[in-house]
C-alpha cells in the first residue's frame, strides 16, 4: 500500500493533485545498487578544520567531484560540514549559513554529513555547548530536507582523525544510497581501528555471517544484502519456518539451519554449523524477534515472557557462547527498535526487550573488542514487513506518513544496509553503539 | 571379492531431508508429486548449500505416477537451484523405490562412477492418476485412427455409458485381487500375531515419533511444507485403549479372529524424502558431515501368488542373504528399522527370524536368525505413526537411521522395507 501511494504522488496527474491538496508527498528514496555513483552530483566540502585536505584527497579518490566553495548554481549531490574544531557556539554561524545557502541546490537523494566531536563533561562549557548544539542543529536539518535528501553526523572521539577507517566507512555509508532511510542520526567513532574494504561494493568478501530470524522480513533482506556484499551466509529460523528459510538460503547460496534461538544450546549450534561447514564465524546478526502487543493493564505472562525470551534473553545467552569460543574478530549486530528508545503504546514488553538490546551492546562492547571484534545495534523505526502488517491500518498509516521526516516507512533493505556497515571490518572503531534506521521517526515496531 | 573387481570406496550418507508426511486428502491434497519432491530437494539443497552444484545423479521415483510425469525427477531437478547439468532418473519398485534408488546410487559412488548423488522418493494418493476405463480407451484409440466420417461414427457408436467409470489405482495385487492389507491379514494369522501385540507396536511407534520431535531430532531432517511442520498422522496422545476400540479393517473374513485395524496399519499418506550421498572425498571437499556408510543392500522376492509365502515377507529372505554376505549375525546391530507397513508385518518378520523351521526350510539356515533386542527397533517411530508415502519411506528411514548412528558414534543399523509384488529391499548402514 505504501508503494502504491508513493508511486501515485510521484507521477503525472496524481502528482499534481497531491501537490494541490497539500497531501504528504514522500519522495522515492535514493537506494544503493552495486556500481552506482556514490552521490547524485558534486560534493561541497565546507569548514576549515585541519582534516579538510586529507579528507578532500580521500573523497577525490572515491571519484567524487569535490568543491571547496559554495559558489555557482549547479546541482550538488552532497554537502560535508567539517565542524570538528569548533570551540564556541558563535563559530557555527559561518558554516551553517554557507550550508543553508547551498541547500537549495541539493539534488533529490542528496546528503548532508557533519563531522564533529562528542560533548563531554570534561569539555570547557563553550566547547561542550557548540558540540551539543551540533547535535540539535543536524537533527533539525534532517527535518528540513526535501526530495529524499538526508542530514546525518559522524561524531569522532577526541584524537580520532576524520580519515580513521571507521570514520571513512561511516562517511561512505552516509553519502551512499545505503543510508537511504537513515536521517537525523549520528554515528560515533571511538577508535582508529579497522580496515577499509578493497572494494566498497564487496565489503564483506570472504566473511562467514549468521543471520537469525532470516526466513522473512528484515532477516531475509539482511541475508540477501550480506550475500550481495560478499559474505557466505548461514540463515537461521525456527523449524516451523523452514520452508521459507530454505528459499532464502537457496537464493543467497547459503546454508539453512533450523533452530529456535531460545534453545539453551543455540549459540553452540550456530558456532558448530558455521565453523564445520564454512570454516569460520565472523559475523552474527541477532535479528530474530517477536511482538506480542498488549496494553500493560491487559498484559499476561505468556506475552511478556516470550518477548523477553526471544528478543533479549536468547541474545545474552548466545553472546556468552560466542565469547567463550573466543572467535577472533567476531562482529555482532543486534536488532533494537525505536520503541526501545522512544516507547510505544502497547509495547511495554517489546520496548523492555529492545531497550535491553541497547543496554546489552553497550555493556558487551569491551568483551567483544578484546577478541578483536565488536557489537552494535540497529534500531529500525517503521519498516514495512509482516511484523508491522499486524499493526492496525490507521495506526500504520499514521506511523508511515506523518512522523518520519522522510514521510514513509522504510524497507527491510534499509535496515540491512546499516547492518552491513556495522558488520564490516571497517566499522571496528564503532562499538557498543545503536544506529537508528527510522527516516527520523520515533514510531516503530 | 574376486581379484577382478575394482577397489571399491565407501559411499557415505551426508544427510537427508523430507517434508512432513500428511494423511491422504488432507493438507497436501492440492500438491503434486513434482511439488512435493521439489520441496524435499529444495530443503536438502538449502541444508547442505548445494546451490549451483552438478551432482553425479538424482535418483528417485513415485509408485503412483501420472503418465505426464515420465521424467518426474529430472523435472524436479530443473525446478531447483542445483546445476541444470545434474542428471536425474526415475526409479520404480513399489514401496522399495526409495531404497532401490538410494542403494543403486551408493553402488555408483562405491565404484567411483559418481562422487555425489541424491536418492529419494515421493508419493501422493491425493493427486493420484486416474485412468479412463479400458472400454473408453479402446473407443478413443479407434477414433484417433479413423480417417473417414463413417469410421469415426462407427468408433463412437461402440461407446457405452459404463465406460465412463474411471479406474483409480488401488493397492490391490493384480494377480490375486487381494488388497495388501488382506494379504497381510493372512500372514498375520499364519504367524499367530495377536491384536494386543500389534496395538502395542503401533502405540510405541507414535510415542517414539513424538518423543523424537520433542528432542528436536527432526530439526535437521524435515523441512515444513504447505503449512505443515509435523507428520499429520502422528497421535502423541494415543493409548492402548483407544487402539483396542478400533474395528478390524482387513481380513474381515476372519470374523472374530480379525486383528488388523486402521490403528495398526499405515494410512494412505502423501510426502517426499531425499538423501544426500557422496564419497568421502566429496564430503571432505565440501565440508559436509559424514553420518554413516551405506554398506550394502539386498533385494528379495517371494512367490505369494501361489501361496508359498506371505506377500510382505520378502525382507526375511533378503536379510538372511545380506547377513551371510557381510559375515554378520542378526544380533550385530544397534538399530533395526523395519518399515511398519502393518504392525503385523513387523511382528511376523521378527517371528519368522526366530522360527527354526522357517529359517531352515525357507531361508536354508542351520540355525534360526534369532530374536532382536526390541528396544533397538524403530526407536524414533516408523510408518505406523509417520505414515507411508510409498516411495518416500526409504529416504525417511535411511536419513533418520544415519543420524541415529552418527549420534551414537558407533555401530550398525539394519533397514528392512517390504513392497508390493512380494518384494523387499534391506540394507546395512554403519556409523561414522
Ligand atoms: N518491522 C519493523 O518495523 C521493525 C522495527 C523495529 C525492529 N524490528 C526488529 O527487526 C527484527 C525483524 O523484524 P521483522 O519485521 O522482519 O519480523 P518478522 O516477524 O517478519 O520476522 C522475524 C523472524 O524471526 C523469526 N523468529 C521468531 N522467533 C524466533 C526464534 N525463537 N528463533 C529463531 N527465529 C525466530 C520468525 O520466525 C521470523 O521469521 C525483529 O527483531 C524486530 O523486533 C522490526
Amino acid at each position: 500500500m505504501a508503494d502504491k501511494y508513493l508511486e501515485l504522488v510521484n507521477s503525472g496527474f496524481t502528482k499534481k493533485l497531491a501537490k494541490s491538496l497539500g497531501a504528504p508527498r514522500p519522495a522515492i528514496l535514493r537506494r544503493y545498487a552495486p556500481g552506482a555513483p556514490l552521490l547524485p552530483g558534486p560534493l561541497l566540502l565546507l569548514g576549515n578544520s585541519s582534516a579538510a585536505q586529507d579528507l578532500a584527497d580521500t573523497l577525490l579518490g572515491w571519484g567524487l567531484d569535490v568543491r571547496r566553495h559554495a559558489s555557482g548554481e549547479s546541482r550538488l549531490g552532497g554537502i560535508i560540514l567539517l565542524l570538528d574544531e569548533l570551540a564556541d557556539p558563535a563559530e557555527l554561524s559561518e558554516p551553517m549559513l554557507a550550508a543553508g545557502a547551498a541547500l537549495r541546490r541539493l539534488a533529490p537523494g542528496g546528503r548532508v554529513v557533519c563531522l564533529s566531536r562528542p560533548a563531554l563533561e570534561t569539555d570547557a562549557p563553550a566547547v561542550a555547548a557548540v558540540r551539543q548544539g551540533i547535535d540539535g542543529t543536524v537533527r533539525s536539518m534532517g527535518r528540513e530536507m526535501r526530495g529524499g535528501a538526508t542530514a546525518n553526523g559522524i561524531v569522532l572521539a577526541e584524537g580520532i582523525p576524520a580519515t580513521a577507517p571507521s570514520a571513512l566507512a561511516a562517511l561512505h555509508f552516509l553519502l551512499s544510497g545505503r543510508s537511504a532511510y537513515v536521517d537525523g542520526q549520528f554515528i560515533a567513532v571511538d577508535s582508529a581501528d579497522g580496515t577499509l574494504p578493497e572494494d566498497f561494493d564487496r565489503p564483506l568478501a570472504g566473511k562467514v555471517a549468521v543471520v537469525t530470524g532470516a526466513a522473512r522480513g528484515i532477516g531475509a533482506a539482511i541475508a540477501q544484502t550480506l550475500h550481495r556484499d560478499g559474505a557466505t551466509v548461514v540463515v537461521v529460523d525456527v523449524p516451523a519456518a523452514g520452508d521459507a528459510l530454505a528459499r532464502v538460503a537457496n537464493r543467497v547460496s547459503g546454508t539453512a539451519l533450523q533452530l529456535d534461538v531460545t534453545r539453551p544450546d543455540a549459540g553452540e549450534k550456530i558456532i558448530e554449523h558455521a565453523v564445520s561447514r564454512h570454516g569460520a564465524l565472523d559475523i552474527v546478526i541477532h535479528n530474530a524477534g517477536i511482538t506480542r502487543d498488549k496494553l500493560l493493564a491487559n498484559m499476561d505472562a505468556a506475552r511478556w515472557d516470550s518477548v523477553i525470551a526471544v528478543n533479549i534473553s536468547s541474545q545474552l545467552a548466545m553472546n556468552e557462547a560466542f565469547l567463550a569460543a573466543q572467535l577472533p574478530g567476531l562482529r555482532i549486530v543486534s536488532l533494537a527498535s525505536t520503541s526501545g528508545i522512544a516507547g510505544n503504546r502497547g509495547q511495554t514488553n517489546y520496548a523492555a526487550s529492545k531497550g535491553g538490546v541497547i543496554g546489552m551492546v553497550r555493556a558487551s562492547a569491551a568483551a567483544f573488542a578484546a577478541n578483536g571484534g565488536g557489537i552494535n545495534a540497529v534500531a529500525p523505526g517503521f519498516i514495512e514487513t509482516d511484523m508491522t502488517a499486524k499493526i492496525p491500518l490507521a495506526t500504520r498509516a499514521v506511523a508511515r506518513m506523518l512522523m518520519p521526516s522522510l514521510m514513509q516507512g522504510g524497507l527491510p533493505l534499509d535496515v540491512a544496509e546499516a547492518i552491513g556497515l556495522l558488520a564490516s571490518d571497517a566499522a571496528a572503531g564503532i562499538n557498543g553503539r545503536t544506529l537508528r534506521v527510522c527516516g527520523q521517526s520515533l514510531v516503530g515496531a | 571379492m574376486s581379484d577382478q573387481t575394482q577397489a571399491i570406496r565407501p559411499a557415505v550418507i551426508i544427510g537427508g531431508n523430507r517434508i512432513p508426511f500428511a494423511r491422504s486428502n488432507g493438507a497436501y491434497s492440492k500438491a503434486s508429486n513434482q511439488d512435493m519432491l521439489t520441496a524435499a530437494l529444495d530443503g536438502l539443497i538449502a541444508r547442505f548449500g548445494l546451490q549451483g552444484q552438478r551432482l553425479g545423479a538424482v535418483a528417485a521415483g513415485a509408485v503412483l505416477k501420472h503418465s505426464k510425469d515420465f521424467n518426474l525427477v529430472r523435472e524436479c531437478v530443473l525446478g531447483t537451484s542445483l546445476s541444470a547439468q545434474t542428471p536425474a532418473y526415475d526409479v520404480q519398485m513399489a514401496c522399495a523405490t526409495g531404497m532401490e534408488a538410494i542403494g543403486s546410487l551408493a553402488n555408483k559412488i562405491k565404484l567411483g562412477q559418481i562422487d555425489s548423488g541424491i536418492g529419494g522418493g515421493v508419493d501422493t494418493t491425493s493427486d493420484a492418476p486416474i485412468a479412463v476405463s479400458e472400454g473408453l480407451r479402446a473407443v478413443l484409440m479407434d477414433l484417433s485412427r479413423a480417417r473417414t466420417t463413417g469410421a469415426k461414427l462407427k468408433a463412437v457408436s461402440r461407446f457405452r455409458p459404463r465406460d465412463l467409470a474411471p479406474n483409480a489405482p488401488g493397492t490391490g495385487e493384480p494377480r490375486t485381487g487381494l488388497s495388501m492389507g488382506d494379504h497381510q491379514a493372512i500372514t498375520t494369522k499364519a504367524w499367530n500375531i495377536s491384536r494386543a501385540a500389534q496395538d502395542e507396536l503401533a502405540l510405541a511407534s507414535h510415542k517414539n515419533l513424538a518423543a523424537a520431535y520433542e528432542r528436536n531430532f527432526f530439526d535437521d531432517l524435515i523441512t515444513p511444507f504447505a503449512g505443515v511442520s509435523k507428520d499429520t498422522n502422528m497421535r502423541a496422545d494415543s493409548t492402548l485403549e483407544k487402539l483396542a476400540s478400533l474395528k478390524p479393517a482387513f481380513g474381515k473374513n476372519l470374523g472374530a479372529e480379525a486383528t488388523m485395524t486402521a490403528g495398526n496399519s499405515t494410512p494412505l499418506t502423501d510426502g517426499a524424502s531425499a538423501v544426500l550421498l557422496g564419497s568421502e572425498d566429496y564430503a571432505r571437499e565440501h565440508d559436509l558431515p559424514m553420518l554413516a556408510n551405506f554398506v550394502d543392500f539386498e533385494a528379495a522376492a517371494v512367490d505369494f501368488v501361489h501361496g508359498a509365502e506371505g506377500l510382505l515377507m520378502a525382507p526375511t529372505y533378503a536379510v538372511a542373504r545380506i547377513l551371510e554376505r557381510n559375515n554378520l549375525s542378526l544380533q550385530d546391530f544397534d538399530f533395526y528399522e523395519i518399515h511398519e507397513a502393518f504392525a503385523g508385518t513387523v511382528l511376523a518378520t521378527l517371528a519368522a527370524w526366530e522360527d527354526a523351521e522357517f529359517c531352515k526350510n525357507k531361508l536354508g539356515l542351520q540355525a534360526p536368525l534369532g530374536a532382536i533386542d526390541r528396544s533397538r527397533l524403530n526407536v524414533n517411530g516408523s510408518s505406523l505413526a509417520a505414515g507411508h508415502p510409498f516411495a518416500a519411506t526409504g529416504g525417511r528411514i535411511v536419513a533418520s537411521l544415519a543420524k541415529m548412528l552418527h549420534e551414537k558414534g558407533s555401530g550398525r543399523g539394519l533397514v528392512s522395507v517390504c513392497a508390493a509384488g512380494g518384494q523387499g529391499v534391506v540394507a546395512i548402514l554403519e556409523a561414522r
